[in-house]
């Protein structure tokens, strides 16, 4: 007989399962913790390696001289730029186009949903410049984007220079084989989304703005540039992007190759990289570095201009200049350098980057963990759910035929009470959760009319108000539940969430392996564990601290002391209530799921346990 | 000759003056006469090597940017080629791709083979005959077969004939046994093999130099099967071949190993110079290139210490100027010396036995190896077994099982 259809066998099966849940379920979630820690351990990393032929093993001499003319841009720039108050978009078309090439400008308007603390109106309104470096010999098939961003005071002044004195340095070169476009945006990712919804032709995020003159045929590949000063210690790497997209690992692999032949200090995260991975403080680095890249990419917020090109299948990273107080600095020539030598790599390119990795997670900036070494650690999570769903199912199917007293009502209307038992609790926690969606955005008026607070804080206070409230709902949904307080009941209930709960977290972690694995972190333990018989003030206590608003607070307390800026409690509120008018805005301005994704599908779920909790 | 007779019918003393007088003028006639023998059998060394035109077919299977020192073997290898004589109405020359106009090359319109641009192998007369996605592997059997159709213009043909020495030069990615055109097809080496045969048997080839320059090259003539053929591969079967230096302004290797060495070893010959095929054999030793160079000679019937440089490499005609006359009408005796040769070749030069019906017919059957006995001996093994089951009861089954 087969081992699931003997009766005996089956029991047995079954007894083994039920007296073993416990205890596999904690061995799981104990050894999916040490995976995910054992990833940044260097012997079960990979050196990384170029995956691309066309980008080989040849190296060019980087000719670059102009340096310090380009930072005499930079100068000329900042001066228009506090003359104008703004972009001195006249400026840069007169100064692209003497240097030979096709200027066209791109005005957008952005109504925000309420205005945040950097732009403090409705109304956003900027105008992005580029000019376009046609090949000499190719034909308009192909480009490559090279863009920094116009930022107000003095921020990135340095950048725009180094642009323009790179922009002049091409046009001298014949051997361009894609064409070379050269972006100046205004107001940094809004003024990003225009432009690159206007080079698409696709309108996403509803925004206005005004259809591009010039193009150049489709982008193989794009690198940001952020440069604030005017020698630097060491050049970092910004990969994320939105919704946790990262750029194909030979992008990273390319920018390593060069800081190593040119000489410059390169970091990733903001931290250098160490030799020594035996010792204590060597592994606890690489550990940082890989919980620092894990929470930037779980946030989906593109961390840099060039998240937003990831959308479009469109290979970018942002470079970012340091000025840190090392002895031994960098000028702008040699940066220049480093950029003309990626470029040409670049423009040797026959396709688009699609050798090497697109999932991975880097501890340092020569080692990467791809796909298949991390999710089993998310998956050894996900299956204490599945154990737990298994579990439930066979009390389910044992209790059935146990109760005797049961029979007659479940003569009458076997399944009714069952279905609508749960549908309750299920209907009314996604309308919480759509109550989470909507109203914060839609009722800032109201809410600023009654209470003496920004647009900013009316929002997320509201938001909290709502997350709060729905604690309160098991005491009140119970009134309109009939089949109140059954075993059978709270166990199908159980059931669906688990089952619920998994798909949720798969998904998730397809996509975003980072947000997928703090949720289960957090969630897949009050899932497990939680019935309405567990010591309800302690449970009740435990499920609050680790409900996804909790974990985003200390995701951001974490991020802080990896940063090396620890803040106090008070000050980490403050960054949490940003936090989350920040995922608001991300979400109506560039498309962001992380904001959806919470308060949709992660918080109804959450409430679903909490109302297991008090089932009774 | 004439002063033993002279001297044996020497009978009189009175006519032995005379014939004294004739001997002497004879001694004089003799260096001559030796002179014009001399000449005769120089004549006979002019069809010792026994070609008479000489082909060359050159082949780059690798397209992009990255394999531009590919191009660079086989233009310099075209370069040498005709510098020692062969015209480009004789040579059939296959590039892939086109580097000189590639929009990545910072010098347009040039193919370097040395860094710091020494040596621009590209020219000004350089006539390319297949190019760009007209290098398949059908078309290059074809060429080697000329199963071509009539519309094909006489430059992308091969008209060989029988006394035609070819050179081969392939060049590209190649591994165990393939070569591999224009990343998307691949050319075994079975299929080359059958290609000489096809052109052995239709008598496009005196002699044939195969010279192969890729990874894994010596894999590709392993399977050669027909007369007169000498090949030489740039590295052996599980080796890789290395391409040779950078160029640091290009931003590409510019050649391979193998034929950068053997093109410095070319630039030596000119079309008069003796050196023979064993100094080719040593050209590129592991010190240099790396990988293993080899080379194949069995099938080959001249010794290839007698075999020139130039047979293959260069379109020389032998000239001798003389203003002595030589007697055409009379036959050349050295004919008869060389024939023998000619029989040895006209052994091997018999057409296979297409169809051997005597070796069919009187064929003895094979000793056929045991098998296990079919359906109907198993059937009748299990009739037996269950017959003695039942007749002595099935409660034995379960001793056996």
């Amino acid at each position: 007989m087969g081992l699931l259809s003997d009766p005996n066998r089956r029991r047995a099966l079954t007894n083994l399962l039920t007296r073993l849940n416990a205890p596999i379920c904690v061995v799981c979630y104990l050894a999916g913790v040490m995976w995910f820690m054992g990833l940044a351990f260097e012997p079960f990393t990979l050196r990384t390696y170029m995956s691309e032929n066309a980008m080989g093993s040849t190296m060019v001499e980087e000719h670059f001289p102009a340096g310090e003319r380009a930072l005499a841009t930079g100068r000329e720039f900042a001066a228009h730029k506090k003359k104008v108050g703004g972009m001195p978009v006249n400026w840069l078309v007169k100064t692209m186009e003497s240097r030979g090439l096709e200027v066209f400008t791109q005005s957008f308007t952005r109504k925000l949903p309420f205005p945040d603390e950097n732009k403090e109106r409705y109304l956003v309104r900027g105008t992005n410049v580029y000019g376009i470096l046609r090949a000499p010999r190719a034909s308009r098939t192909e480009a490559l984007v090279l863009t920094a961003p116009c930022s107000q005071g003095n921020a990135n002044n340095q950048a725009v220079g180094l642009l323009l004195g790179l922009a002049q340095y091409f046009r001298s070169q014949v051997y361009w084989a894609k064409d070379i476009i050269f972006l100046v945006n205004e107001h940094d990712l809004i003024g990003m989304q225009a432009w690159l919804e206007g080079y698409h032709h696709t309108n996403t995020t509803g925004g206005d703005w005004s259809p591009l003159h010039g193009r150049g045929g489709s982008i193989q590949a794009s690198l940001s540039l952020e440069l604030s000063s005017d020698v630097i210690t060491s050049l970092d790497l910004v990969l994320e992007g939105l919704n946790g997209q990262l750029p194909n690992l030979d992008l990273a692999n390319l920018f390593h190759a060069f800081c190593q032949k040119i000489g410059v200090l390169c970091t990733i995260q903001g931290k250098l990289q160490r030799n020594d991975w035996e010792s204590t403080s060597g592994y606890s680095h690489s550990a940082q570095t890989m919980m620092l890249m894990v929470l930037k990419q779980a946030s989906g917020r593109p961390w840099g201009d060039h998240g937003l090109f990831l959308r479009y299948h469109i290979e970018a990273a942002t470079i970012r200049g340091i000025n840190s107080f090392r002895q031994y600095k960098t000028d702008t020539t040699t940066i220049g350098r480093l950029l003309e030598g990626m470029y040409r790599k670049l423009n040797n390119l026959l396709e688009r980057l699609h050798q090497s990795y697109f999932f991975y997670l880097m501890p340092s900036l020569t080692r990467f963990v791809s796909i298949g070494y991390y999710m089993p650690a998310f998956g050894l999570l996900a299956v204490i759910l599945l154990l737990r769903a298994l579990d439930l199912w066979v009390q389910l199917g044992a209790s059935a035929p146990g109760t005797e007293d049961g029979l007659a009502e479940r003569e009458q209307s076997p399944s009714s009470p069952g279905v609508l038992s749960i549908l309750t609790p299920v209907v009314i926690s996604h309308m919480t959760g759509v109550a989470l969606y909507c109203l914060p955005v839609m009722s800032q008026e109201m809410a600023v009319q009654h209470f003496p607070v920004s647009e900013t804080e009316a929002v997320v206070l509201t938001a909290i108000a709502i997350y709060t409230a729905g604690l309160a709902l098991p005491h009140n949904t119970h009134r309109l539940l009939q089949g109140e307080g059954t075993e059978h009941g709270w166990r199908v209930l159980k059931l669906v969430a688990l089952l619920y709960l998994a798909v949720l977290l798969g998904c998730t972690a397809l996509i975003n392996f980072s947000l997928g694995f703090i949720l289960a972190l957090s969630l897949v333990p009050i899932a497990a564990f939680i019935t309405p018989h567990t010591h309800k003030p302690l449970s009740a206590a435990i499920m609050v601290l680790l409900s996804p608003g909790c974990t985003l607070l200390y995701c951001v307390l974490i991020f802080q002391e990896l940063q090396e800026t620890p803040v106090s409690l008070q000050d980490g509120w403050m960054l949490f209530l940003s936090v989350i008018s920040q995922g608001i805005l991300d979400h109506s301005l560039y498309g962001s799921l992380v904001y959806p994704l919470l308060a949709l599908l992660i918080y109804p779920c959450w409430l679903l346990l909490w109302n297991i909790l008090f089932w009774k | 000759m004439g002063t033993a007779g002279v001297s044996a019918s020497c009978i009189n003393m009175a006519s032995c003056s005379s014939l004294k007088i004739l001997t002497l003028l004879s001694l004089f006639l003799s260096p001559t006469i030796v002179e014009t023998n001399n000449i005769e059998a120089k004549a006979g060394q002019f069809f010792s090597s026994g070609h008479t035109n000489n082909w060359a077919v050159l082949v780059c299977t690798s397209r992009f940017w990255f394999n531009y020192r590919h191009v660079a073997n086989t233009l310099s290898v075209y370069r040498s080629v005709k510098r020692l004589g062969i015209p480009d109405s004789h040579i059939v020359l296959m590039l892939a791709d086109d580097m000189a106009c590639n929009h990545r090359n910072p010098k347009p319109a040039t193919v370097f083979s040395h860094k710091n641009m020494e040596l621009n192998v590209y020219g000004d007369d350089v006539e390319v005959d297949y190019r760009g996605y007209e290098v398949t592997v059908e078309n290059f059997l074809r060429v080697l077969t000329g199963r071509l159709p009539p519309s094909t213009p006489r430059s992308k043909r091969l008209l060989s004939d029988d006394r035609s020495n070819i050179l081969i030069y392939l060049t590209g990615h190649g591994g165990n046994g393939f070569l591999k055109f224009q990343d998307s097809e691949e050319i075994s080496n079975v299929e080359l093999a059958d290609a000489f045969e096809q052109m052995w048997t239709k008598r496009r080839y005196n002699e044939l130099l195969f010279i192969i320059d890729t990874c894994q090259g010596a894999s590709m003539y392993e399977r050669f099967y027909s007369p007169n053929i000498m090949a030489l591969a740039s590295s052996q079967v599980g080796e890789d071949s290395l391409s040779h230096q950078p160029d640091l302004a290009i931003g590409v290797h510019l050649m391979d190993r193998y034929t950068f060495y053997l093109l410095e070893f070319l630039e030596d010959i000119h079309p008069s110079s003796t050196t023979n095929m064993k100094d080719l054999f040593k050209v590129c030793p592991k010190s240099q290139c790396v990988s293993t160079p080899g080379h194949r000679t069995d099938l080959f019937l001249r010794d290839p210490g007698s075999v020139l440089i130039t047979d293959f490499f260069g379109s020389v005609r032998k000239v001798e100027i003389t203003t002595d006359t030589i007697n055409l009408t009379a036959p050349m005796v050295h004919l008869e010396d060389t024939r023998p040769v000619r029989e040895l070749r006209t052994e091997i030069q018999t057409y296979m036995d297409q169809l051997p019906v005597a070796e069919i017919i009187h064929q003895k059957p094979k000793q056929k190896d045991w098998h296990p006995p079919d359906g109907f001996i198993l059937g009748l093994w299990t009739l037996i077994l269950l017959v003695f089951f039942k007749t002595y009861g099935i409660k034995h089954l379960k001793h056996i099982f």
